[in-house]
Order: structure tokens, then sequence, then C-alpha cells
């Protein structure tokens, strides 16, 4: 299959990037560009462990091509510095083993953005597309309701 | 106490936080080939014919590995080719092994392989495979390599079986007025470890073999490959980084023997086997399923006089682990309860299902499933309260264990008052049923549960403790960080024990077998009690060590000395004293002389009296301690359709001494919410051919946010006195009563027996139309 050089904007840098048509974004981040962060879970759009943001939402990068990507602008776990939601995830031992944790942070960071007064019920809406298989949820919610309060 | 108990930050907090913590997978490097298997589409068949003609001829393609002969392997007995020939056992078994330039070349080809099967007779359930004249899943049982602790049986599907004799049991059904009895069943289920199993190996021109994989165990990784192929064990090195969930998955050897053989094949180039998620399913090892009798008899008190069990456990294709499985709910088989007459068979039997491996717990979720429904049913026939029941019957000290370990304080906890705390918490008497409205009731149920591990008798734990010219130290132990924070609470015991500010020890999380000690395998919650018990002797290996050159500098006898605040000091005059930075690389006069050099502390730590079990009776001490808990689920149930909403879930819990709190909290709450799901919705779903219909994430639900009930935990504190300062293991213990309590409530719900796994509505709805 004939590859094909494109400029992805990541983390605020442009990446110029060699990479094949039906390749994933997910594919394109870490085997390309060594952005390991976002995690394979399992491959279709199941489990969000390698959700980024794409121009402000959330968006799982299994389910995107990189030539997709071309002039939109991708925010992966590695863009995040001390955010408070990043923080707040520590302060609540909202992760355990951590490999969902990326895609979950990157998630909540999107939601805090897109719905900082978000209700319970929109919460759930956008955290129940990922799965973490060690904690009990609990850590998470009290993580993201600390940042919505500014803690 | 300082820092024990404290919620001190895991000390990996801020690597997961930002992507930057590594998993097997992350590591890559140009040269690195990949792996990918062809896995078999049936649960039994022949192998006819591959045709790898087509798959040669993608570019890109540099070995290609099927229907070769390699020695056998298996943990237990050496059952299991580890690429299929002749035949495949399970719907997921490896049958060739592509090896090429990039994931994508190797799909391609991978998919070109023409496989020809002949299907055969599937054996579809353990208690199919147990009938006389089932189909055999292994014809030449009798003629395998095996540990002498199995006892399979050739010309049956019986991989071993485990006995418990004790006591009388015509004494037991005599005086028995009221006897029980249910039968139980439910199929393998997953893991489901966010991280799929992952293997990369490399083979050097010296014979050096460098594997990296997420696993619970590089250590027998490294025995089992130098055992099975012949290999120097000092030449193979296994390192394990970060791993992303294991919950018992990654406690089996199994990529990294593939990526051994792939490696070999390329002249010893790095090759790398990821698992596609539904390869983590299928073909890696799975949760293991059971089919059980249990019967009960008791007096008119309710004291329970006799228990007569059977568990028939689905170990799957192949026994590696699920041996010790089958062994392990054997010894613990009438859960937390006094009972002096006990019979059990358990029966570890193969099947043409995906093979086993431990999961969360041991078999002990498993049993407390059958036991505790048991229980209940007991309860309602006696016309006990269920919550009194265990409570009168609750193990204590002074009792024995099925295979007759004495019980003491320290041994065994305090189950009654766990039973007292969880009376409160869900608030048990305001009784068990509440009605909301007419289609919707509230119920409650309740469960126990105990475990001791049964980990190998002479498994041993190591700790290496170097200092930096700063005076902070290096801890070093070969427990991974699978995600239970285990090595944070080993840095809060070495810094309880030298009384010195935690952020001053630096832990080590990668484990490399080369230079790390061995910590026999990351399992059965046994990560405090072994490696922490390395750690106090490494500490007091340093304490000596830092007093012996102090004291002669300082000019005191090494009594007189004090070591907290990373100083030395007297205890008298606290002014007089050594920074540790002064002297952990030797100390050195004004002159130039210099005395000591440096300070590194060892330790090590091996189980005391742990022996093998009478193959006749069961008798023997098989685990150092057990843990007991007891659990509460309320649900709010739908009369009209079945369906029902986790309220509330409740876990107290013996784990005698909280070590870090909100760690501890994590690890039995995230463990409900795994034990809930086993219970209400996760298993295989099989077809006649043995088939797995539901390998995805999709299609196989873990719990998902907003699903979750509100958790309730409490602690008792029993010491258990030979653990760091007194804990017992609590990595599996929340998981373990989640599957009884969830049962007895919807048991009682619905006004039918639910002995059956998952507690789907349909399944309900089933059991409410057989039962008249």
């Amino acid at each position: 299959m004939p590859l094909q050089t494109i400029t992805l904007h990541i983390n605020g840098e442009n990446r110029p990037t060699t990479v094949r048509a039906s390749d994933t974004l997910l594919y394109a981040l870490r085997g390309r560009l060594g952005l390991t962060g976002s995690k394979p879970g399992c491959l279709n759009g199941d489990c969000g462990a390698c959700t980024v943001n794409v121009d402000g939402w959330p968006m799982k990068s299994c389910l995107m091509l990189a030539v997709e990507a071309v002039g939109k602008k991708v925010t992966t776990i590695e863009g995040l510095h001390d955010s408070p939601i990043q923080q707040a995830f520590v302060k609540e031992f909202a992760f355990q083993c951590g490999y969902c944790t990326p895609g979950f942070i990157m998630n909540c960071h999107s939601l805090l953005e897109q719905h900082p007064d978000a209700d319970d019920q929109t919460i759930k809406e956008w955290l129940e597309s990922n799965i973490c298989r060690c904690t009990s949820y609990i850590e998470i919610e009290k993580a993201v309701k600390a940042v919505m309060r500014g803690e | 106490m300082e820092v024990i108990g404290r919620s001190v930050i895991r000390k990996e907090a801020a690597d997961k936080v930002t992507g930057r913590a590594k998993y097997t997978d992350d590591f890559e490097s140009v040269q690195m080939l990949s792996g990918k298997m062809v896995i078999s589409p049936y649960g039994h068949a022949k192998i006819v014919n591959i045709d790898t003609a087509n798959a040669w001829k993608v570019p890109g393609v540099r070995a290609i590995i099927a229907g070769k002969r390699y020695p056998l392997t298996g943990e237990t007995i050496r059952d299991r080719p580890p690429i299929a020939v002749d035949k495949v056992r399970y719907h997921g078994e490896p049958v060739a092994l592509v090896v090429a330039d990039t994931p994508a070349q190797a799909k391609t080809a991978a998919d070109l392989i023409n496989v020809q099967y002949e299907l055969l007779p599937v054996v579809n359930s353990p208690t199919e495979a147990f009938q006389e004249g089932a189909p055999l899943v292994h014809e030449r049982l009798g003629e395998y390599k095996k540990e002498a602790d199995s006892y399979p049986v050739p010309g049956t599907n019986i991989a071993t079986h485990t006995k418990i004799r004790k006591g009388q049991m015509e004494k037991g059904w005599a005086e028995s007025e009221t006897v029980v009895e249910a039968s139980f069943s439910f199929a393998p289920s997953d893991h489901a470890a966010m991280e799929t199993r992952c293997a990369t190996a490399e083979i050097f021109p010296d014979g050096k073999i460098i594997i990296m994989t997420a696993s619970q165990a590089p250590f027998m990784a490294k025995r089992l490959i130098a055992d099975y192929f012949g290999e120097d064990m000092g030449k193979i090195i296994v390192h394990t980084p970060l791993v992303g969930g294991a919950y018992g998955g990654k406690a089996a050897v199994q990529l990294e023997v593939l990526a051994y053989l792939a490696s070999k094949e390329v002249g010893g180039r790095p090759v790398k086997i990821f698992n596609t998620r539904e390869e983590d399913i299928l073909t890696s090892p799975c949760h293991i399923g059971l089919d059980a009798t249990v019967k009960l008899g008791a007096d008119r008190n309710g004291m329970i006089k006799a228990a007569e069990i059977r568990f028939w456990w689905d170990g799957g294709a192949y026994s590696d682990k699920a041996i010790d499985v089958s062994r392990s709910g054997a010894v613990d088989c009438t859960g937390p309860y006094n009972i002096e007459n006990v019979w059990c068979d358990s029966y570890c039997m193969y099947t043409n299902h995906p093979y086993a491996s431990p999961f969360r717990g041991y078999s002990h979720s498993e049993l407390s499933f059958v036991i505790e429904r048991t229980m209940d049913i007991l309860a309602q026939k006696l016309n006990i309260d269920p919550l009194e029941l265990r409570y009168i019957n609750a193990i204590k000290p002074g009792d024995t264990t099925p295979t007759r370990v004495k019980l003491t304080r320290s041994n065994v906890g305090d189950l009654r008052k766990c039973i007292e705390k969880v009376r409160e918490l869900i608030k048990w008497d305001e009784g068990a049923i509440k009605e909301v409205n007419e289609r919707i009731i509230r119920v409650k149920g309740v469960s126990c549960s105990w475990k001791t591990s049964t980990i190998d008798a002479n498994a041993p734990s190591g700790a290496i403790l170097t200092f930096n010219r700063d005076g902070s130290i290096n801890l070093m132990s070969g427990v991974i960080e699978i995600g239970t924070g285990t090595k944070t609470i080993l840095a809060q015991i070495l810094a309880e024990k030298l009384k010195m500010d935690v952020d001053r020890i630096h832990v080590r999380m990668e484990v490399d077998t080369q230079t790390t000690p061995e910590h026999w395998k990351t399992v059965a919650s046994r990560g405090t009690y072994m490696a922490g018990r390395a750690v106090l002797q490494a500490a007091d290996d340093v304490i000596r060590q830092l007093k012996e050159v102090a004291s002669c500098v300082l000019r005191a006898p090494e009594e007189d000395l004090v070591v907290a605040d990373s100083r030395v000091f007297l205890r008298d005059d606290p002014s007089i004293g050594l920074d540790f930075k002064d002297i952990v690389y030797g100390y050195q006069y004004p002159n130039g002389n210099s005395i000591g050099g440096q300070i590194i502390g060892t330790g090590k730590f091996i189980l005391r009296h742990i022996t093998h079990l009478d193959p006749e009776t069961g008798e023997g001490k098989p685990g150092p301690e057990w843990a007991p808990a007891a659990y509460g689920v309320e649900i709010e149930f739908d009369k009209r359709d079945y369906t029902y909403r986790l309220i509330k879930a409740c876990t107290v819990l013996d784990i005698g001494k909280v070590m870090n709190e909100k760690a501890a909290l994590g690890q039995v709450m995230g463990a409900m919410s795994m034990g809930l799901a086993f219970a209400g919705r996760e298993t295989f779903y099989f077809d006649e051919l043995g088939r797995v219909l539901n390998p995805q994430l999709r299609t196989y639900r873990p719990l998902r946010y907003g699903e979750n009930p509100e958790y309730l935990v409490g602690f008792v504190e029993t010491p258990h006195l030979d653990s760091p300062y007194g804990a017992r293991g609590g990595g599996e213990h929340g998981l373990m009563g989640m599957p009884g309590a969830l049962g007895n409530a919807l048991s009682l719900a619905a006004g039918v027996p639910l002995n059956c796994l998952p507690l789907i509505p349909e399944f309900i709805w089933r059991a409410k139309k057989t039962f008249k």
C-alpha cells in the first residue's frame, strides 16, 4: 500500500509523518510519532483507552484514520501539563494500573472544557464510553467533580 | 505510626497521569519484527492441512511457523503444544505464527494461511467432560510429564482430583435434622485487563535471550523457558515494565514462549507479539468456569454438622494453572464456617474451552457463590435469619479448616466482627425486602468469604536496598506494579521502619530477572506480606551497617544509637550524630582516611510451615493466614421484567492493618466492581462447536461509569502477627462475596433459587418459568 506524507497538528506542533492511507490515528501517534500515551485496548472503539482530543472534542483515535486528522487540532495526553484533572486523578487515586488513565483523562478534560457545569447525567453520558477495569469509577467521579468545584 | 496507614501518593502517579508510564507494547524499535497468530475457529477439530503458500508471497514475511513439533508446555502438566499440531482443542488456539516486518504485513499473511479442519465432538462443559464415554480432550494424558502433586486420570478428562476428607460424614448427617442440596453452574469468562497481553523476545549471538512481557510472573517465564527448551537459565533475562491490569490473567506464561520461538525462527531478531482484544479473550487464558453441587446438614439450632461438596472446574483445553486453582478451591471449600465433617471432591476437568489461568480470588469467588447460595437456602429451610446463620457458624480461633489447620486469632482474623459491621452498614435490621411501588422492590442479600493463598510452599521473595549519595534509598523488589500500588506500600513499610521521609525512598518500578531479587509471582495478595517481610529484613541489615560505621565514628556502642530522619544519632543526645549521606558510601575522616564503604541492604523471605496436601485426605497446611470478609448487596428489582439496578454494595474485610487508606479502599471497591460484573453480566457464550460468541468488549461487557452502585467499605484490623504491621491480603476479597450476595438478593427478589451466573434478567425469567 502506498505511503504518503502528511502533516498532523499535534499538541501545538506541526508534525510531518509518513502513513498508509489505512493507518489509524492511534497507529500513527504510537508507531510513527512515539506518542505512546494513547493506548490500544480494543482497536474498535469499545474501550476508550486511546481517546484524544480533536478540535476540542474527545475522539477515539482507533476509530479515526491518520489522514482524517489533517487540518485538525489534535491534543494527546502528552499535550496536557499539570492540568487540574491530572492533579485530581492523582489526589483521588482515580487510577490503579494506569492503562485506561490517559484516555479517561482526555475524555474528562474535554468534558470539563465543553460542559464545565455538567450534571450527573451528562457526566455519565460522556464517561460511559471508557472502561476502567481497576477502580470503582467512584474515584474518577470524585476527581471530575473536584475540578468542577474548582478544587 | 507515621507513614503506615496514610494515603501516600503512589510513586508512579505522575507518570501514569501524563501518558509517560510505559507498558510492554510501548517499547518499540526500528528492527523489531511483528508476530501474528492464526487461531483456531473451532473448539475441537483435527488439523488436516495447513497451506502457507499464499502467505509466503506477502512482502515482508520472514517466517511462518506451522505444524512444527515443539516440547509440550504447561505449568503443572506438560500438555500444551505452544502452537497446535495434529488437532486444536479450543476456539482461539494458535495454529500458526507469522513473523513479518510490520504488523500489517503479518496480518495480511496470517489471513492468507488456509487451514483445513475436520470437526471432532466437542466437550462443552465440565459436567459433559465427566460423563463416562465423553470424548477425550487429551488421548495421551498418561504420557505427559507432570509435577508430583497433580493427579490426572488417563482415559478420562480429569486433569487432577483433590480430595478433602475431614471428620466422619455419617456422624455429621446423623446429627443433621435439616439437609439442603443444590447444584450450580457458570461458564468461563475473562479478566479483561485493559492492557492486552504482549511479549517481545530477542536472542543474541552469545545465547542471551531477552524477553519483555506484560506479566505477573517474569521469574516463572524465565524458569519455564529454560525448562521447556533446555536453555541456560542464566542467559534468559525477562523484563517487565508497568502492567496494565492483570487480575491473575497475566500469571500464566504463554506469549513469552511464542515470542521466543518466533525470534528463534528469524535468527534472533526481536519479535513482538501483541494480542488484539479478541485474541486476548480467546487465545490467552481466561477465568475458570465451574459446575458444583453442595449438600449441607444442620441441627435444629442451625449449627452446620456436615458438608459434602463436589466441584467440576472448567479448566479448558489445557491444565496449566487450573490444577492449582481447583486445589485451592478444595482447601477452603466450606467457606468461612466451622464444619467438623467435610467431604469434598474437586475435579479439574479438561473441556474444549479456552484454558484457565488464575482469576482474582483464585477459586474463592467461585466457591463462595455456591456456598453462599446454599447458606441462604439452608437459612430459608431452617427459618433462620441468613446473616444470623452465618454469624453462629462463623469460623473462629480454635476451629480447624477443611485441611485441618488449627486456627488462631492471628491466622484467621475476626469474621464475626465483619458480620456485625456489615449488619450496621447495610442496615440489615431494617429488613431484607422493602416495597418501593407495585413494580419495584428494594432487596438485600448477604454473603461471607475467606481466603488463604495456596502459593508454592517454597515461593521466595527478596529485596535489595541501595543508597544514593544524598542519603536517599533505592528499593528493589521483584513485585510487579500491576496496579495494586504494592511498591508504594513497600516504600511505606521501609519509611516506617527507618523512620524516614517516604519521599526519600525511590522505588524501581520495572523488574528484570537478572538484577531484581525474585518475588515468585505477583499473585495471591501476597506482595505486602512476603516482599514486605523481605524489605523489613533488608532495613534491619541497613540499620546494622549504619550503626556499625556510626559507632566507630561517634565512639559509642551500637546499642546507644538510633536511626531516624535519615540520621544515626545518640539516643540521649540527638544532636550528636551523622547524616546518612556522610556514611552510606563510607565515612571519610578529615585527613582522607575512609572506613565503611557502600551500604547495601538485603532481605529475604520464605513462607513458614507450608506443606503439601495428603492426596487421600487433603490434610496439610496450604497457606499462612486467612482473611475473612462479610458482604451485602442492595438492589432495586423490577417484578415485571426482572431487570434490576445495583443500589449499594458493601464489603467489610479483616485486612489486619490498613497500610494506605485510599489505596486499600480502591482495591476493595475496584474488586467489588469486578465481582458485580462477573456475577451480573460477564460470561462466555458458547455455541455447539465450542466457539465463544462474544470475544469483544461490546458483547463482553465489564461495568461502565454510572452503572456502579454506591460502595460501602469497612475494615476490621485483627493483626496477622507474621506480616508487616499485621496486614492481611486485601486485593481480592472485595470481589469474592459479590456473586453470592447478588445471587441471594435476586433469589429473594424473584422468589426462585438462582444458582447460575451471570444473573441477567433473561436467566431470571427462565428460572421463574421452570420453577413452579
